[in-house]
C-alpha cells in the first residue's frame, strides 16, 4: 500500500501546478467545511426527500382521515384510538412479537451451531460457505414461492417425506390451519435467516485467537466449558449487533408473509406490515394504514437507542 | 482438522453439516425439478402411488418457453436490471462521498449527521411505504422506473456510507498527507489516492446494494401498477397467479431465472459479499 501511494504521489506531483494558478472551484474546495458540505449534499438531499419528508408526511396522514383520492380533514388522534381498539391490530401486534421472538431464537441457535461447525478446517470449506449463503442472496419472494409450492396441501413434497419417514399419518395442512400457518411462516424465515447469522458469527469466531482455546484446554476445560467461558463472552458483542439488526428486519417483515399466506387464514399470520398494507393500499384507508405502520416506530426507536448506547459503551472501552 | 474417533466425527460434524446443507439447498433443487417437470407429473397428489418427487424421466423446457413467450418476464428482467444498476450507481456515488466526508473531514455537526444516517440505515421500508406512495404520486413518478431508482438509494446509501466509512478509517492518514504536501488539492487527493485504495470496499458495497435492489418488494409492489413496468418479484407474484390458480411450472421457472443474475454476480464476488456482511454488522 505504501509503495503504491508514493508512486501515485509522484504521478500527481508532475501533474500539479502551483497553488496560485489553481481554478476557483479547486480553491473553494480546499476549505474542509465547504468540501464536506459538497460531499454530503447528494446524500442529504435524497434522504431528506425520501426518508425525512415521507416520515413527516406519514405523521400528517395519520392525524387526518385521508383515503385514496379523497383529501382528508384533521381528526387528531382518532386513527390511533381506532387501531388501539381494533381486534385485528391486537392480533397483528401479538403475531409480530411472537414471530420475531421465535424466529430470532431459532436463527441464533442454529446459526451459531452452523458457524461452529464451519469454524474448522476441512476440504471444500470455501465452497460450502458460498453455497450456504444462497437462501440469503436469492430474492425472498422467489424462494418463498418455492416454499409455498412445497407447502401445497395436495402436492406437498414435505408431506410425502414426513409420511414415508413415518412421522405423520395424515396430511398436514401447512398453510390452511391457523397454527400450522404460523409455524410455516416461521420455518421459512428461519431458513432464510440462518445463513446470515452463521456467516456473521463465523467472522466473529475467526477473530478469536486459537491460543485462548489451547490455554483453556491445557487448564483442563472441556469442549462445553471452553465454549461457555471463552468463545461465548468474546462473541457476545458481535452477536448483539447481529440480533438487533435481525430483530428490526423481522419485526418489519412483509414479503415473506405476503407471498406465503397473505396474513391469513383468518389473520393468523397477520403482521404489522401486512395489516398496514391491507388497510392502506388494499382498502385505500391511507391514514389508518399510515397510523399502523407508524406504530412500528416506537419499538424501532427503542431498539436503535439500545444499539447506540451499546456502541457508545464499546467505543469508550 | 476434525479430531476425535470416527463415530464422534460423524455425530458431531458430518451428520449435522449434511443436514444443514440439504435443508438450506433443498428449496432450490425443488425449483429446478419443478421447472423441468411436465404438468402431467406436476399435478399428481403426494399420496398417489406413482408420486416420484425427486426426479423426472421426461424433462421438459415447456414452462420456460411459456414464461418467455406468454408473459412479460423478459421485460421484468430488463426493468429489474436497469433499476438495480441505476440505484446501485447512485448509492455508491453518494455513499462514497458521504463516507469520505464523515470519516476524514472535520465539519460542524459531523457526529450528528453520522448518527442520523445510521438511524436511517435501520428504518425498514415497511415503515414509510404509505406516505411515500403519496409523495411519489405528487411528484408524478408513479408507475415509472424512476419511482424505484430514486427511492431504493434511501435504504442503500446508509448501508454504503456505513460500510465505506469503516474502510476509509482503515486507510492511514499519511497516504493523503503525502499527496497534499506535494501540492495536490484536497479533492484530487481524495479521488486519486483514497478512492483507488478503497476499491475492495466499493465492490462489497456495490454487490450488496445490487442484491438488495433485486430483492426489494414492497416499494415495487406499491409504486408500480402496469404489467410492463414491473420488476421480477412483483411480476411473478401478480401476473403468474390468477385468482386462486397458480401456474406452478411457470412460477418456479420464473423464480429460477429471476434468481440467476443475483446468483451470477454473487458467485464471482463471494469474498466481497461476505466481507460486506461482516462489515455491516461490525458497526
Amino acid at each position: 500500500m505504501a509503495t503504491g501511494g508514493s508512486v501515485a504521489t509522484v504521478a500527481l506531483r508532475q501533474q500539479y501546478v502551483p497553488a496560485a494558478k489553481r481554478g476557483p472551484i479547486t480553491r473553494l474546495l480546499e476549505d474542509e467545511r465547504r468540501l464536506a458540505f459538497c460531499l454530503m449534499l447528494p446524500t442529504m438531499v435524497l434522504l431528506a426527500l425520501f426518508i425525512a419528508y415521507p416520515f413527516v408526511n406519514g405523521i400528517l396522514l395519520a392525524v387526518t382521515d385521508t383515503r385514496v383520492g379523497v383529501p382528508g380533514h384533521f381528526v387528531g388522534m382518532d386513527n390511533f384510538t381506532k387501531i388501539w381498539s381494533d381486534d385485528i391490530f391486537h392480533v397483528a401486534v401479538w403475531n409480530t412479537c411472537l414471530y420475531t421472538f421465535v424466529t430470532t431464537v431459532f436463527k441464533l441457535a442454529l446459526g451459531l451451531w452452523l458457524a461452529l461447525l464451519l469454524n474448522r478446517n476441512f476440504r471444500g470449506k470455501a465452497f460450502m460457505r458460498a453455497f450456504i449463503l444462497l437462501p440469503f442472496i436469492i430474492p425472498t419472494v422467489l424462494s418463498t414461492f418455492a416454499w409455498k409450492w412445497m407447502f401445497d396441501p395436495t402436492f406437498s413434497v414435505l408431506n410425502w417425506l414426513l409420511f414415508h419417514v413415518g412421522i405423520i399419518r395424515t396430511r398436514i395442512n401447512w398453510l390452511g390451519d391457523p397454527t400450522m400457518a404460523m409455524v410455516s411462516v416461521i420455518i421459512v424465515n428461519v431458513w432464510r435467516g440462518v445463513p446470515f447469522y452463521a456467516i456473521s458469527l463465523l467472522a466473529g469466531l475467526q477473530t478469536i485467537s486459537p491460543e485462548l482455546h489451547e490455554a483453556a484446554a491445557i487448564d483442563g476445560a472441556r469442549a462445553w466449558s471452553r465454549f461457555r467461558h471463552v468463545t461465548w463472552p468474546l462473541l457476545l458483542p458481535v452477536t448483539l449487533v447481529i440480533v438487533l439488526f435481525s430483530v428490526i428486519q423481522t419485526f418489519a417483515d412483509f414479503q415473506l408473509v405476503y407471498v406465503l399466506t397473505g396474513g391469513g387464514p383468518a389473520n393468523a399470520t397477520q403482521l404489522f406490515a401486512t395489516y398496514a398494507y391491507q388497510l392502506g393500499i388494499g382498502t385505500g384507508l391511507l391514514s389508518q394504514g399510515a397510523a399502523i405502520s407508524l406504530a412500528i416506530f416506537p419499538i424501532l426507536l427503542l431498539v436503535v437507542i439500545v444499539q447506540l448506547i451499546y456502541i457508545r459503551r464499546t467505543e469508550t472501552l | 482438522m476434525i479430531e476425535g474417533a470416527p463415530w464422534r466425527r460423524w455425530v458431531f460434524f458430518y451428520v449435522p453439516v449434511t443436514a444443514f446443507v440439504v435443508s438450506l439447498l433443498f428449496p432450490f433443487y425443488w425449483m429446478v425439478i419443478t421447472t423441468i417437470r411436465p404438468d402431467s407429473e406436476l399435478y399428481r397428489p403426494w399420496s398417489a402411488a406413482n408420486y416420484a418427487p425427486f426426479w423426472t424421466t421426461r424433462p421438459t423446457l415447456e414452462h420456460i418457453r411459456d414464461l418467455l413467450s406468454e408473459t412479460l418476464f423478459s421485460t421484468w428482467m430488463l426493468n429489474t436490471m436497469i433499476i438495480s444498476l441505476a440505484a446501485t450507481a447512485i448509492s455508491l456515488f453518494c455513499g462514497l462521498l458521504a463516507g469520505y466526508a464523515l470519516s476524514r473531514l472535520k465539519f460542524p455537526y459531523a457526529g450528528l449527521i453520522g448518527t442520523a444516517i445510521f438511524i436511517t440505515y435501520l428504518v425498514p421500508q415497511t415503515l414509510l411505504f404509505i406516505p411515500l406512495a403519496d409523495i411519489i404520486r405528487n411528484f408524478k413518478l408513479g408507475d415509472s422506473p424512476w419511482a424505484l431508482i430514486l427511492t431504493y438509494p434511501t435504504f442503500l446509501i446508509p448501508f454504503c456510507t456505513w460500510l465505506l466509512m469503516g474502510y476509509f478509517k482503515s486507510i492511514p492518514k499519511e497516504l493523503e498527507e503525502c499527496a497534499r504536501i506535494d501540492g495536490a488539492p484536497r479533492w484530487k487527493a481524495m479521488v486519486y489516492i483514497i478512492f483507488p485504495v478503497a476499491i475492495p470496499g466499493i465492490l462489497s458495497a456495490g454487490i450488496f446494494a445490487f442484491t438488495l435492489s433485486w430483492n426489494e418488494f414492497i416499494y415495487a409492489l406499491v409504486f408500480l401498477s402496469s404489467p410492463e413496468q414491473k420488476t421480477v418479484p412483483v411480476g411473478v407474484t401478480s401476473e403468474l397467479v390468477r385468482g386462486d390458480v397458480f401456474y406452478w411450472g411457470e412460477l418456479m421457472a420464473g423464480a429460477l431465472l429471476g434468481s440467476i443474475p443475483v446468483a451470477f454476480v454473487y458467485s464471482f464476488f463471494v469474498e466481497y459479499y461476505v466481507s460486506g456482511i461482516t462489515g455491516s454488522v461490525k458497526g
